[in-house]
């Protein structure tokens, strides 16, 4: 296919994001021999691998593309950049299926132990950070970064900036998670929280993240429109305050520049506080602000509504972002942390309240005048229930956050519910729906396959959510009220087994409401792959005029 | 120019509208964080607490690397029953070594904050080993691999060298004798124990797995967990001096 002319010459970002790859694959072989410790090695071998092929898929599409590079615009139309988008929701739908599954798989360990196999890389405390990594940040972080750069070009009309710069952000993001999965199979952890990749992942992951903020911000500052949309406000505040909680919880140093091991700066107590101010704010910005950004975009759009109330948004996304910075202390209520911490923290947690449910009703009223469609739509319904579960996750939140509660629900199921709550129905639905809206119009296609098939994982996964979340109140709840109960003549009740015990039948229909999700998403992946196979093209679009991707 | 006009700023200028962004994200982190690196009363002032053995430091990068965390927590809340099903609540200073912290957010399994000294070492190796063999309605995984696999003394030091470069107070005699001073606590015929136990205070020397040889991962996680919250004594903590 390589058309050989005298002007075509290798762009500056070509030939040095080969020669950086190359020197990296270099350094990376060096760095596998001198491993002190089996991961180091294997995940020194695996960058010195990635880096290879980096460099053969960069000289590859060099003698494969015509001698210009893909035009900004064609016949006065921006000419979109698909191809990143195209690979971060492949790649979502991939780790969203792996995470769930191992969801299920921890879930049912804990009404099942054998299942751990006493072997160290089966059993449950390595393959819960692959499931919370996997679901957060392989799932939710393919969904955002493919949402973001969709609706960046499209609401500023531009095409997306820079050339080989998005496709280093999403493979270089996708190989993070493949180094920071592996790597807790293998023991490799740091033992925070959402924090678990060690030093060497955490470097990589800050290359790559400053570089989706500079493609992002750079298809900002050349739109073509005058106005920042509403959802990009939302999808900087994330991307900008993820690199500062990053850089602030995961300081360590290694105790050998050839192995895996490190130890954290913080220590204690002010560790543990920066620490819920990452976790905390990881739920804030991560799995929120950049959620509400594809609220704010793809509801609208799906609807084929205006956003309910401009004015209410940016009091949303300005309180939103202030106040929840706030909150990290409710995760360390009654610790020894001290009072006033966690009395500000508590203070703020219940303060948000407010502007949570201001955004949901500002998604939600964005369906005035189209509420008949949520008959008819089940993608739209999906992303409509997922704000209402955005604000039922919103009030249990402050609500556990307030002291009392938090001493009966702190340490048990409840705070697992709570959370699920807001990942499944919330983040889950609202990257289904936007996934649903999204292939099609990455692939040009004129619908999804089988709106039947979305509504079948609709209710299949609404009943797999009710399942999860009740179970996990009522076991939350008796759990912490075991712990507490007292006999009449003053004895502490129940030994801590007895209470274990008791949550036997609760892990199993948890695991069930698991696997129902899992069933849905699977339904999902076969709809969005018939989607793109045997979808009818888009006619409206200058197809032929696209330069292939 | 109304509030709303105004506001316009930051939606039609981009490096604005980041700063602007990082002003309101800075201002809750800073006040909630900052003055716990000087405010006094943060952590208490307390006898007894020191640095892990070279072992114990060992045994805790085995409970670090395992995610016990996830299922154990260790911190006793000040609450009646807590206080009564697994003893005084846990302070600050206990865990100002940890890097990083070990609290926990959920309890799967019991507070471990004073688990040390409550079981024999015997109870430790069976039950780590196959918990369901001592408690049968357990959820807890095996870690039969743990006895297998023999605890590297030759790089201990660097371990304890790098904590010792982000604040750890350990001596450069604890350093130098790293290595020996991680034989020499799980096993008491060691012509080294004396000057181990000299070393550190509080610190127990025993065959923690009952078996000879070089350290397994099995001693060095089990002299861990046998030492967690024994080193504050609370017969003589005095309470009203760390009012805060």
């Amino acid at each position: 296919m390589s058309q050989p002319s005298i002007s075509k010459t290798m762009t500056t970002g070509e030939s040095g994001l080969a020669v950086v790859f190359a020197v990296t694959a270099f350094l990376c072989v060096i760095a596998a021999a001198k491993a002190v410790d089996t991961p180091f090695a294997f995940h020194a071998a695996l960058s010195a691998v990635a880096s290879l092929a980096a460099v053969f898929c960069i000289v590859n599409r060099y003698f494969d593309r015509p001698t210009a590079l893909p035009p900004a615009e064609i016949n006065g139309r921006p000419n979109y950049n698909m191809g990143p988008i195209k690979f971060s929701s492949v790649m979502a739908m991939f780790w969203g299926i792996a995470g769930f599954l191992v969801g299920l798989i921890i879930a049912s360990q804990l009404a099942w132990p054998a299942l751990n196999f006493d072997l160290p890389w089966t059993s449950f405390g390595r393959l819960r950070p692959l499931h919370t990594s996997a679901v957060i940040f392989a799932f939710g972080g393919n969904v955002l970064i493919a949402t973001s750069f969709y609706v960046v070009q499209k609401s500023c009309r531009v095409r997306l900036a820079g050339d080989l710069a998005p496709w280093f952000v999403v493979v270089g993001y996708n190989f993070f998670i493949l180094v920071a999965g592996t790597g807790y199979l293998l023991g490799v952890t740091q033992s925070k929280e959402y924090a678990e990749p060690e030093w060497y992942a955490d470097l990589w992951l800050t290359i790559v993240w400053v570089t989706y903020l500079l493609v992002f911000l750079a298809t900002i500052i050349k739109r073509k429109e005058p106005h920042i949309f509403v959802a990009n406000w939302f999808y900087l505040a994330f991307i900008v305050t993820i690199a500062v909680l990053h850089l602030g919880n995961n300081p360590a140093l290694p105790v050998s520049a050839f192995g895996s091991k490190s130890y954290v700066a913080w220590g204690g107590i002010q560790d543990a506080m920066f620490q819920w101010w990452y976790g905390h704010n990881a739920v804030g910005f991560f799995l929120t602000a950049g959620f509400l950004a594809i609220m704010y975009y793809f509801i609208p759009k799906r609807a084929e509504r205006p956003i309910y109330s401009y004015r209410l948004s940016i009091i949303h996304f300005w309180a939103l972002i202030f106040l929840y910075i706030w909150a990290g202390p409710h995760h360390l209520h009654y610790t020894a942390l001290p009072d006033w911490t966690q009395t500000l923290g508590m203070t703020f947690s219940i303060m948000l309240w407010m502007p949570s449910w201001g955004g949901m009703i500002n998604g939600l009223m964005t369906l005035s005048g189209a509420w008949d469609k949520l008959r008819t739509d089940p993608v739209l319904r999906m992303l409509v229930v997922s704000v209402a579960f955005y604000g039922m996750s919103t009030f249990e939140g402050p609500m556990m956050s307030i002291k009392v509660v938090n001493s009966l629900s702190h340490y048990t199921d409840w705070t697992i519910g709570h959370v699920h709550s807001g990942a499944l129905g919330w983040v889950g639905f609202v990257s289904f729906g936007a996934l649903y809206c999204l292939v099609p119009w990455a692939w040009n296609r004129k619908e999804l396959y089988s709106l039947k098939l979305v509504n079948w994982h609709f209710w299949i996964a609404t009943l797999g959510i009710v399942l999860y979340i009740s179970a996990m109140w009522v076991s939350g709840i008796l759990q912490g009220l075991m712990w507490r109960a007292y006999t009449s003549l003053g004895f502490l009740e129940y030994s801590f087994i007895e209470s274990v015990e008791a949550m036997h039948p609760f892990y199993i229909i948890r695991a069930a409401g698991g696997g129902l999700f899992l069933i849905g998403a699977l339904i999902m992946a076969y709809n969005l792959w018939m989607t793109v196979r045997v979808g009818e093209q888009e006619v409206q679009m200058p197809v032929a005029l696209q330069p292939a991707e | 120019m109304s509030f709303w006009t105004r506001h316009q700023i930051f939606e039609k200028n981009s490096i604005i509208l980041i700063v602007g962004i990082l002003l309101v994200i800075a201002i809750g982190g800073l006040v909630e964080i900052t003055p716990l690196f000087y405010l006094k009363s943060t952590i208490e002032a307390v006898d007894g607490v020191r640095p892990y053995t070279p072992l114990e430091l060992a045994g805790r990068n085995v409970y670090v690397r395992e995610g016990c965390y996830l299922c154990h927590s260790q911190m006793i809340r000040p609450l009646r029953d807590e206080v009564e099903r697994y003893g005084h609540f846990s302070l600050a200073a206990e865990s100002m070594y940890d890097h990083p912290f070990q609290w926990g957010s959920k309890r799967t399994g019991p507070d471990l904050a004073r688990v040390g000294a409550k079981y024999s070492d015997d109870w430790h190796v069976t039950h780590l080993t196959n918990p369901r063999a001592i408690v049968p309605q357990s959820v807890m995984p095996g870690y039969p691999f743990l006895s297998a696999t023999e605890v590297d003394s030759d790089t201990i030091a660097d371990h304890m060298k790098t904590l010792k470069a982000i604040g750890t107070p350990y001596t450069d005699d604890q350093i130098v004798n790293a290595g020996a001073d991680m034989k020499a606590q799980a096993d008491p015929d060691n012509a080294g124990s004396d000057a181990f136990t000299k070393r550190y205070a509080k610190a127990v020397v025993r065959n923690f797995d009952g078996k000879p040889g070089t350290p397994t991962e099995m001693d060095a996680l089990i002299a861990y967990l046998q030492m967690l919250g024994t080193l504050v004594d609370f017969k003589i903590y005095n309470e009203k001096a760390n009012l805060r």
